[in-house]
């Protein structure tokens, strides 16, 4: 496959977003791994975020749809755990769109966070302000925590480090 | 047993342990004593589920018999799950389900850390994601066994009591036989001898902290999940968690 060919592939995956947070899509947040392309098959390899993410089905649904959509032949999806995904994938623009729609992004350096359990400095989505307290470390969904604003008094979720 | 046989059986082990937990922790749900520890162990559960699926694929494709996810989760009776004994007992109250769960993260930790080097590579890579996990779920547990524990005269009562009928349990974690043996010499399972030692230089220094004492048991465990023996609590788990497709069997999404 040409690489002009599959830069396109990928510019088509950027329409299935993420049915959770539809602000984001697919490849921004790192789910997609790789796209391999001929006459006869299509394959996208997915990783999932979380080992019981409901969302995934849907997202697997969602990619072959826009694929036969694009013209794309017998479009299949491959999911891998290898290796697995991290926060620290998620794109800049990703970070960006998350604040902006209300939800803290996740911090840097994944792999320290979780075990030393400090998500220091959870800047308030809403006001900016860095007097945050943690309420759960789960949230409305795997990927995300509770957290409150004490200058604003606003709730917000907090995506988290993994 | 052929190869395939002894490792299909040693992932059922895991896979329906991730599963019972996953489907006793979801009971949870709607009844949490508050919200936030509801959408938690709701939270965890999923986690559970989430690991259950990959492992019960592997399981699937390692018999070699077409069988799916589903059908393993689904279409076994009770002498056909190979999980350990502690995550089918019933949740009691929040802090029995914490102490069984905490049990069992500290076991997942230690288990899932030594198999990062299984000469298995899918199960390395399962092991890797599986372990972030985890990690979130042994600080909700080791939270809360500390806050409980070491908390009002009710609550230490409650955790002590539950320290005393779950203590016999935790044993069968890390029984090893035959098949176990021959996982780990082919360098594919963790060593449950050394997971084992890990598990007890956390668990009990916690239990200290916690106030909380082991009671004497004359040495006595729980025995005999790996020849698929369970507690009568597993047949009423799986009638529940089973009726729907075995009535139905030609449901599909």
């Amino acid at each position: 496959m040409t690489e002009l060919a599959e830069k396109e592939v990928w510019k088509v995956l950027e329409n299935v977003h993420d049915p959770e947070i539809p602000v984001l899509n697919v490849v921004e947040m790192g789910i997609v791994r790789s796209v391999e392309s001929s006459e006869d098959i299509t394959l996208v390899t997915i990783t999932p975020t979380y080992s019981g993410c409901p969302a995934m089905d849907v997202i697997g649904a969602q990619v072959k749809k826009v694929l036969v959509e694009a013209g794309y032949p017998n479009p299949q999806v491959k999911s891998v755990l290898h290796p697995p995904w991290t926060t620290d994938w998620m794109t800049e623009e990703a970070r960006e769109k998350l604040r902006e729609y209300g939800i803290a992004p996740p911090a840097r350096g994944a792999g320290r966070e979780s075990i030393l359990g400090n998500d220091k400095h959870v800047a308030c989505p809403h006001c900016g302000s860095e007097n945050t307290e943690m309420i759960s470390q789960f949230g409305s969904t795997a990927c995300k925590s509770q957290f409150r604003c004490t200058d604003c008094l606003e709730p917000f979720e907090y995506f988290k480090c993994i | 047993m052929t190869d395939k046989e002894m490792y299909f059986k040693w992932l059922l082990r895991h896979a329906d342990s991730s599963l019972i937990m996953g489907q006793r922790l979801s009971e949870w749900c709607g009844f949490g004593p508050v919200l936030e520890q509801d959408i938690a162990l709701a939270n965890i559960a999923l986690d559970h589920i989430g690991q259950a699926r990959s492992l019960l694929t592997f399981a699937g494709n390692a018999e070699g018999k077409g069988r799916s996810e589903d059908d393993l989760a689904f279409h076994r009776s009770e002498m056909e799950f190979y999980n350990n004994l502690i995550v089918e007992l019933p949740n009691h109250h929040f802090g029995f389900t914490t102490m069984k769960q905490y049990f069992f993260d500290v076991f997942e930790l230690h288990f899932y850390s030594a198999m990062l080097q299984s000469t298995d590579e899918e199960l390395g890579g399962f092991a890797a994601k599986s372990l972030k996990e985890v990690k979130y779920h042994v600080r909700h547990s080791r939270e809360w066994m500390l806050r409980l524990g070491d908390g009002t005269e009710e609550s230490h009562k409650k955790m002590q009591d539950s320290l005393d009928e779950l203590w016999e349990y935790t044993g069968d974690l890390f029984h090893a036989d035959d098949i176990d043996q021959a996982m780990h010499e082919k360098g594919i399972a963790p060593d449950l001898e050394k997971v084992r030692e890990a598990w007890e230089a956390d668990v009990h220094p916690l239990l200290e902290e916690a106030t909380l004492e082991v009671p004497d048991t004359k040495g006595y465990m729980h025995s005999g999940s790996r020849k698929g023996y369970h507690t009568e609590y597993l047949g009423y788990i799986l009638a529940e968690m089973q009726h729907l497709p075995r009535t139905m069997p030609d449901a599909t999404w």
